[in-house]
C-alpha cells in the first residue's frame, strides 16, 4: 500500500515544492491559532484583572498581528494546496492517459471501457481531493493537537490531566464509530449500485418490459431493492450520527471538569480566572483536531480504493513493444505468411483460439475469409498488423517477421477496418485525415469515391466539413462503415484488411466498393472477412475458418464442390434462389 | 445498444441550474412530509434544545465567575475560612454546576434524538420518492424514452435524488441550528454589552463583504473549471472508446498531445477555482480571530473602566468567537438548498410527465367454447382466450382471440413534421406469416410499434380480431402479442428466471418445454449451472445466438396468438441462424407472425410480403408473384445474388 502511495507521489514533479510548502504554512497558521488563547489569558490576568491598560492594549495588538499572520498563512496554504493538489491530479491523469495509449489490444481487453474512463476521471479526482486535504490537514491537525496540549500543560499541568482521560476516550469512541461504519457504508453502496443497475436494465429493456406487460413485476422488484437501500442506509448512518453527540459529550464533560477543578483552584488562588477561558479554548482545539484526524483517516481509507485502481493501470505490463525492432526496415510488399501459428487470448496452450495455422498469401492477392461466429476470423487477421502477438509460430509480412518492424512502420502499411469501428468528433475531413494527415482534398475525394462515400458526403449541406458527433452518431451504420473504409484507404497501404466492414452496406454498394478497391490500388493485398458469400465469392482464394482452425483455402468454385462447410453456408443464403 | 449512463458533459450543465419556481417546489416537497409532521415538529424541538443548551451553557461561565468564584476567592483571601467547603457560596456553586450538567446532558440527548429521527424521516421520504419515480417511469410512454437519454433519466435517480438527500438529512437541520445559534448568541451578547456587540457586527459585515468577493471570483473560475472538466472527460471517453482505432492508425502521439492540451487547460482553471475556495475558510476563520483580538482589547479596556465584569468579558468573548461561523455556513447552505430544489424540480417534472393513456375497455379473458358454439368466460386458465367486449347497451360479447390484424389507411409520424407511414393498409389473417422488407427508415419497425400501441395512431384505424385496438386495454393487447427484437435484452438473474419472464407463473416443466421448442434446451444444459446459470449485464456471458434463443424461448412460453419478430436474426451468422430457424418455425406454427428481416432468405416462405419504401407499401404478394413482377423486390433479391 505504501509502495503504491509512494509511486503516485513520485508524479508530483514540478509541484513538489508546493506540496512541501503547504504543510509548513498550515503549521504556521496553527501556531498562531494556538497562541491567541494564551495571549488572551495573559491579557485578562495581567491586563484586565491587574487593571493595566497599556499592557492590555499591547497584548491586544500582538494578538491582532498574530491573527493577521495566521490569515496570511491560511491564504497561502489555500493557494499552495490548490497548486499542488490540482497539479498532482493533472500529472496522474496525464500519466494514466499516456499509459493507456501505450496499451496493446490485449491490455485494453483486460479492462472495460467504462472502467478505464472511471479510473481516469472519478478516481483521479478522488485522489486529487484527498491529497489536497492531506497536505493541508495531515500535518496541521496533529501539530494543533500537540501544540494545544503543550499550552494547556503550561497553563496548568494538574488541570491538563483532564485530557489524559478525554483524549483516549474520544479517540477510542471515534475509531470504533469509524470502523463500525466503514463496512456498513460499503454494504449500502453495494445495494445502491444494485438498485441503479436494476434501473439501468429497465431503461435499456423498457420495450421488453412493456411488451410483456411486466411493469407491476418490475415495480415490485425495484421496491425491494430501494427498500434494501433504505435499510442499509439507516444501518450505516445511525452509527455515524453518534459522532456529534459523542463529541459534544466529551466537550461538555471537559468544560464541567475544568469549571469544577479549576474553579476550586481559583478560589485557592492557584489558578487564574483568565486562564480558565484560555483553557476552555484549548479543549475545543484539541477535540476538534482529534476529530479532524479521524476524518482524514476515513477519507484516506476510502480513497485507497481509487489509488489501487489507478496503480493497477500504471503497473499493467504493456506486452507489445518494438524496442528490439530494426528501425531501418520497411515493408517491401504485401505478401503475408503464417508459419505454424497458434494463438490464445489468455496465453495458455490449452484450448487455443487459433491452432497451427499455415498460410501463404502473395502480394496483391484478394483473400476472402468465411466462418461462423467464434471461428476466430478476426483473431487471425489481427495478428497481421501485430495487434496481438502470436503465442507460437510466426507471422511474416513482406518476408520479415512482424516483430522485426517498428510498429508504426508495420501499421502504416497494414490498414485495417475494424469490425467495431469508431469515428471521432470533428468534421468528416478531419476524421478522414486520420489515415493520412497530409492528404490533399483530391486524395480525400478519391478515397471516398472508392469507398462509395463521396455521394452521401456531398449530399450533406456542409459536405466534407460536416461535423460528426461523438462516436459519429449522426451518420447511419452503413455510412459510418464506408467512411471508415475511406479513412483506411487514405493510408495507401500495401495490405488492406476489411473485418466484416460492409455488413450494414447494401449488397449492390458492397460490390461497387470491392470493384473500386481494385481500381484504387491495384497491387494491394486485400483480405475481406464477411458473412455473405457474395462478398467473397470473386476473391482469388477463400479461407474457410472453423473453430480456430483453417478448414480449407481455395477458390469459390473448388470450395463449392469440395468443402462441406462452405457449401452449407452458401446454401443457407441461397435458399429459394433456384 | 446500451446508452451511456452518467456521461460527464451534459450533466454539469443540467446540474446546479437555478430552480424555476421555488415556492411551488417547496410546497410540493412538503406534501411528502405531511405524514411526518408531528415527528418533524419533534425534530425541530430537539434541534432547538440541543442548540440552546450550547448557547445558554456559555453564559454560565459569567454566572460562575462573577457570582461564585470571584467572591469566594475574595472571601478566601481574607483568611476568614480555612476550608473552602465551609463557604456559604459553595453549595450554590455546586448546584449551578449540576444545573449546567443537566442542561448539557439534555443538549447531548437532544442532538442524538434529532439526528436519529431525521434519519428515519429522510430515508423514508427518499424511499417513497424513488419508488414513485420508478413506478411512474414504468408507466411513461415509449415516446418519452425516445426523447430522453438514459443518462438523463439515470441522473434524476442518482444526482437529483442525492442532492435532495443532502438537503433533507443535513442542510435543513444545519440551517435551523445556525439560525438558533445566531439569534441566541446575538441576544446574549447584547445582554453583556451593546458596544462590543456593535463592534462584532461591524467586523461581521467586513467578513461577509470579503467572502462575497472571494466567492464571486471563484464562481467565475468554477464555471471555467466545469467546462474544462467536460472537455477532458469527453476526450477521455471518446479516445478510450476508440482506443483500438487509435492503435490501428498509430495515432498515439497526436492523441496524447490533444489530451495534454485539454489537461493543461483544466489544470489552469481548476487551480484558480480551488485557490479561491481553499482560501475562503482560513480567511473567514482568521478574520474572526482578528475580530476576537480587537474585541478582547476593547473589552479589556472596558473591563478596567468597570463597564464590564470579568465573567461577562470572558463569556462575551466566547460568544463572539462562535458568532460568525454560522454566517459563513449559511451562505453555503443556501447554495445547497437551491441546487437541491432545482433537482427536486426536475424530479417533479418527470413525475408530471403524462403516463400512457389507456381508456381501453375490451379485456382479454380465459374462456371456453360451449357445445352450441357460444363462448363463456372461465375463471381458470383454459388456453382458450377471448376478447370480452362490453357494449353501450350493457350487453357483453365474447370474441375468440385469433390474431387477425388489419391496418386501415394508417398515417403516422414520430414527430408531426415527418410522416413515417403514409396511408398504409394491410390485412393479416390468423395463422399467416406476413413479412416486411425495405431499407432502413422505410417504416418496418414502426408498423410493429403501432400494433402493440407503443405509439398511438392519429389517422386511420388498426383492428385486431375486428376490434379497434384503441378500445382494447393496453396491457391485454400486449399480453396477446409477443415480440422478439433485434437487440435481445435479458435481465440480471438466472436463465430460468429470464425464460419465466414471458409467463410469471410458469412451472419448471413449462420452462423446459419452451426452451426445447426454441431449440435452446441443448445449450442451456451445457452451461455451467444449466437453467440456474446467472446471467450478468444483459446476458454478456452468452453469445449473441444464445441470447437470441433465450429471447425466443421467452416469447414461446408466453404462448401468444400473435408474434412479432423484428430483425430477430440479423446479427447472427447464417449457420447459427439455420439452428434458430428450426426453433422459430416451431414457434410460428398456428400463429399470426409479423417478420421484419433484411435477409430475404428468411422470409421467402411468408404468405404475404410487403415491400416498404418511404412509409408506403409499394409492392405486396408472395415470393413467387413478387419475383415475377420484377419490381423492387426482384431488384433486392437478385442484388443479393448477382455475383453467384
Amino acid at each position: 500500500m505504501f509502495r503504491k502511495i509512494k509511486q503516485l507521489l513520485s508524479y508530483l514533479g514540478e509541484y513538489e515544492k508546493y506540496a512541501v510548502l503547504t504543510p509548513l504554512v498550515m503549521v504556521g497558521e496553527a501556531a498562531m491559532e494556538i497562541l491567541i488563547p494564551f495571549l488572551m489569558a495573559q491579557m485578562i490576568t495581567y491586563g484586565v484583572e491587574a487593571e493595566n491598560i497599556s499592557y492590555t492594549v499591547r497584548i491586544g495588538i500582538i494578538m491582532i498581528v498574530a491573527a493577521l499572520f495566521s490569515l496570511l498563512c491560511g491564504a497561502l496554504g489555500g493557494r499552495f494546496s490548490a497548486k499542488a493538489g490540482i497539479g498532482f491530479g493533472k500529472n496522474i491523469r496525464a500519466k494514466l492517459f499516456e499509459r493507456v495509449q501505450d496499451f496493446s489490444f490485449s491490455n485494453v481487453d483486460r479492462y472495460s471501457t467504462a472502467s478505464l474512463v472511471t479510473r481516469l476521471t472519478t478516481d483521479v479526482t478522488n485522489v486529487q481531493n484527498t491529497f489536497m486535504m492531506c497536505i493541508r490537514m495531515l500535518v496541521r491537525a496533529p501539530s494543533m493537537l500537540i501544540g494545544a496540549l503543550i499550552m494547556a500543560i503550561t497553563i496548568n499541568p494538574k488541570m491538563a490531566l483532564v485530557f489524559a482521560v478525554v483524549i483516549p476516550v474520544l479517540a477510542i469512541a471515534l475509531s470504533l464509530i469509524a470502523s463500525n461504519a466503514y463496512p456498513r457504508f460499503n454494504k449500502m453502496l453495494e445495494r445502491y449500485d444494485k438498485m441503479n443497475a436494476a434501473l439501468q436494465e429497465n431503461l435499456i429493456a423498457i420495450r421488453v418490459v412493456k411488451a410483456f406487460v411486466r411493469e407491476p413485476h418490475e415495480i415490485d422488484k425495484f421496491e425491494l431493492s430501494a427498500d434494501e437501500v433504505r435499510k442499509t442506509q439507516i444501518a450505516a448512518e445511525k452509527v455515524v450520527l453518534l459522532n456529534g453527540p459523542v463529541m459534544q459529550l466529551c466537550m461538555y464533560g471537559c468544560i464541567l471538569a475544568v469549571l469544577w477543578f479549576g474553579g476550586k483552584m481559583s478560589i485557592l488562588g492557584t489558578f487564574e480566572l483568565g486562564e480558565l477561558s484560555g483553557f476552555i479554548s484549548y479543549i475545543g482545539q484539541i477535540l476538534m483536531s482529534l476529530m479532524m484526524i479521524t476524518m482524514i483517516f476515513i477519507s484516506l481509507i476510502i480513497s485507497m480504493a481509487s489509488v489501487r485502481r489507478i496503480c493497477e493501470v500504471l503497473d499493467e505490463q504493456v506486452d507489445i513493444t518494438d524496442t528490439e525492432a530494426d528501425p531501418e526496415l520497411t515493408v517491401q510488399n504485401g505478401a503475408i505468411e503464417f508459419r505454424n501459428v497458434s494463438f490464445s487470448y489468455n496465453k495458455s496452450s490449452e484450448n487455443p483460439n487459433l491452432e497451427n495455422i499455415n498460410l501463404s498469401i502473395r502480394s496483391g492477392e484478394t483473400i476472402g475469409i468465411i466462418g461462423g461466429t467464434g471461428s476466430a476470423k478476426s483473431t487471425l487477421v489481427q495478428l497481421i498488423p501485430r495487434l496481438y502477438d502470436v503465442t507460437e509460430g510466426s507471422v511474416l509480412v513482406g518476408g520479415h517477421d512482424v516483430r522485426e518492424y517498428k510498429l508504426s512502420v508495420l501499421r502504416d502499411q497494414v490498414a485495417m477496418v475494424l469490425q467495431k469501428n469508431v469515428l471521432f468528433s470533428g468534421t468528416i475531413r478531419e476524421n478522414l485525415r486520420w489515415g493520412n494527415p497530409e492528404a490533399t482534398d483530391e486524395q480525400i475525394v478519391e478515397a471516398c469515391k472508392a469507398a462509395q462515400a463521396h455521394d452521401f458526403i456531398t449530399a450533406f449541406p456542409d459536405g466534407y466539413d460536416t461535423e460528426l458527433g461523438q462516436g459519429g452518431t449522426n451518420v447511419s451504420g452503413g455510412q459510418k462503415q464506408r467512411l471508415c473504409i475511406a479513412r483506411a484507404l487514405l493510408k495507401k497501404p500495401k495490405i488492406m484488411i476489411l473485418d466484416d466492414s460492409t455488413s450494414a452496406v447494401d449488397t449492390a454498394t458492397d460490390a461497387k466498393i470491392r470493384d473500386a478497391l481494385k481500381a484504387y490500388h491495384s497491387d494491394i493485398t486485400t483480405i475481406i472477412i464477411a458473412q455473405r458469400i457474395s462478398s467473397v465469392a470473386e476473391a482469388d482464394r477463400i479461407l474457410v475458418m472453423d473453430e480456430g482452425k483453417c478448414n480449407a483455402f481455395d477458390t469459390h468454385a473448388n470450395l463449392l464442390s469440395h468443402n462441406e462447410i462452405y457449401r452449407e453456408v452458401y446454401e443457407s443464403q441461397q435458399k429459394g434462389a433456384e | 445498444m446500451a446508452k451511456k449512463v452518467g456521461g460527464h458533459g451534459p450533466q454539469h450543465s443540467v446540474h446546479g441550474r437555478k430552480p424555476q419556481n421555488i415556492g411551488k417546489t417547496i410546497g410540493r416537497l412538503f406534501t411528502y412530509f405531511a405524514e411526518y409532521r408531528w415527528l418533524l415538529l419533534l425534530i425541530a424541538i430537539f434541534i432547538f434544545i440541543s442548540t440552546l443548551a450550547q448557547v445558554v451553557g456559555t453564559s454560565f461561565l459569567q454566572i460562575i465567575i462573577d457570582d461564585y468564584l470571584t467572591p469566594m476567592f475574595k472571601e478566601y483571601q481574607t483568611g476568614a475560612v480555612e476550608n473552602i467547603w465551609d463557604m456559604e457560596l459553595m453549595q450554590g456553586f455546586v448546584r449551578t454546576l449540576l444545573f449546567l450538567a443537566v442542561i448539557y446532558l439534555s443538549g447531548v440527548i437532544s442532538s442524538y434524538l434529532y439526528s436519529r429521527l431525521l434519519l428515519k424521516v429522510s430515508t423514508s421520504t427518499l424511499f417513497k420518492i424513488r419508488q414513485q419515480m420508478f413506478s411512474h417511469m414504468e408507466r411513461l410512454p415509449i415516446r418519452y424514452f425516445d426523447t430522453h437519454t438514459h443518462g438523463e433519466l439515470m441522473s434524476h435517480f442518482t444526482n437529483d435524488v442525492d442532492t435532495l438527500r443532502e438537503m433533507l438529512s443535513n442542510t435543513l437541520a444545519q440551517l435551523l441550528v445556525g439560525i438558533v445559534t445566531v439569534t441566541g448568541t446575538f441576544i446574549m451578547m447584547l445582554r453583556y454589552s451593546w458596544q462590543l456587540t456593535l463592534l462584532v457586527i461591524v467586523f461581521l459585515a467586513m467578513q461577509m463583504f470579503i467572502a462575497a468577493k472571494l466567492a464571486g471570483r471563484s464562481g467565475k473560475y468554477f464555471k471555467e473549471q466545469q467546462y474544462a472538466i467536460g472537455a477532458v472527460n469527453g476526450y477521455i471517453e471518446e479516445m478510450i472508446e476508440g482506443q483500438k482505432v487509435v492503435k490501428v492508425f498509430c495515432h498515439e502521439a497526436e492523441t496524447k498531445e490533444g489530451f495534454a492540451q485539454r489537461n493543461e487547460r483544466l489544470c489552469h482553471a481548476a487551480t484558480a477555482a480551488n485557490s479561491f475556495s481553499n482560501m475562503l475558510m482560513p480567511v473567514m476563520g482568521n478574520m474572526a480571530h482578528i475580530c476576537y483580538a480587537v474585541t478582547s482589547m476593547v473589552g479589556g479596556v472596558m473591563g478596567i473602566h468597570g463597564m464590564l465584569t470579568l465573567g461577562a468579558l470572558i463569556s462575551f468573548l466566547e460568544y463572539s468567537r462562535n458568532f460568525s461561523r454560522p454566517f459563513s455556513q449559511i451562505s453555503q447552505l443556501f447554495g445547497t438548498i437551491l441546487s437541491s430544489l432545482a433537482g427536486a424540480e426536475r424530479i417533479f417534472a418527470m413525475l408530471d410527465e403524462e403516463p400512457e393513456v389507456d381508456d381501453g375497455y375490451v379485456t382479454l379473458v380465459n374462456a371456453r367454447q360451449l357445445a352450441d358454439g357460444t363462448i363463456e368466460e372461465a375463471p381458470e386458465r383454459t388456453g382458450f382466450w377471448a376478447w370480452k367486449h362490453p357494449h353501450q347497451d350493457g350487453t357483453l360479447t365474447y370474441t375468440p382471440v385469433k390474431g387477425n390484424v388489419e391496418f386501415d389507411h394508417v398515417v403516422f409520424g414520430y414527430t408531426p413534421e415527418k410522416v413515417v407511414l403514409n396511408d398504409v393498409s394491410l390485412y393479416a389473417n390468423d395463422g399467416e406469416k406476413i413479412a416486411f422488407v425495405g431499407s432502413t427508415g422505410a417504416g418496418k419497425t414502426t408498423i410493429t410499434n403501432l400494433i402493440n400501441r407503443f405509439y398511438d395512431v392519429p389517422n386511420g384505424k388498426i383492428r385486431y380480431d375486428g376490434i379497434n385496438i384503441n378500445k382494447i386495454k393496453k396491457d391485454d393487447l400486449r399480453r396477446s402479442l409477443a415480440m422478439v427484437l433485434q437487440d435481445t435484452h435479458l435481465f440480471t438473474g438466472t436463465v430460468k428466471e429470464n425464460i419465466r419472464y414471458g409467463k410469471l407463473d410458469a412451472t419448471e416443466d413449462e420452462i423446459i418445454a419452451a426452451a426445447k421448442r426454441a431449440n435452446a434446451h441443448y445449450f442451456i444444459t451445457h452451461l455451467p449451472q444449466g437453467y440456474d446459470t446467472m446471467l450478468t449485464a444483459d446476458g454478456a456471458n452468452l453469445s449473441q445466438g444464445q441470447r437470441q434463443l433465450l429471447a425466443i424461448a421467452r416469447a414461446a412460453i408466453a404462448d401468444p396468438p400473435v408474434l412479432i419478430l423484428d430483425e430477430a436474426t440479423s446479427s447472427i451468422d447464417t449457420r447459427t441462424e439455420a439452428l434458430i430457424e428450426k426453433g422459430m418455425d416451431q414457434l410460428m406454427e398456428g400463429r399470426t407472425v409479423f417478420v421484419i428481416a433484411h435477409r430475404l432468405s428468411t422470409i421467402r416462405n411468408a404468405q404475404a410480403i410487403m415491400v416498404l419504401e418511404k412509409g408506403e407499401i409499394i409492392e405486396r404478394g408472395n415470393h413467387a408473384t413478387l419475383l415475377a413482377q420484377k419490381g423492387k423486390y426482384y431488384q433486392l433479391y437478385t442484388g443479393m445474388f448477382e455475383l453467384s
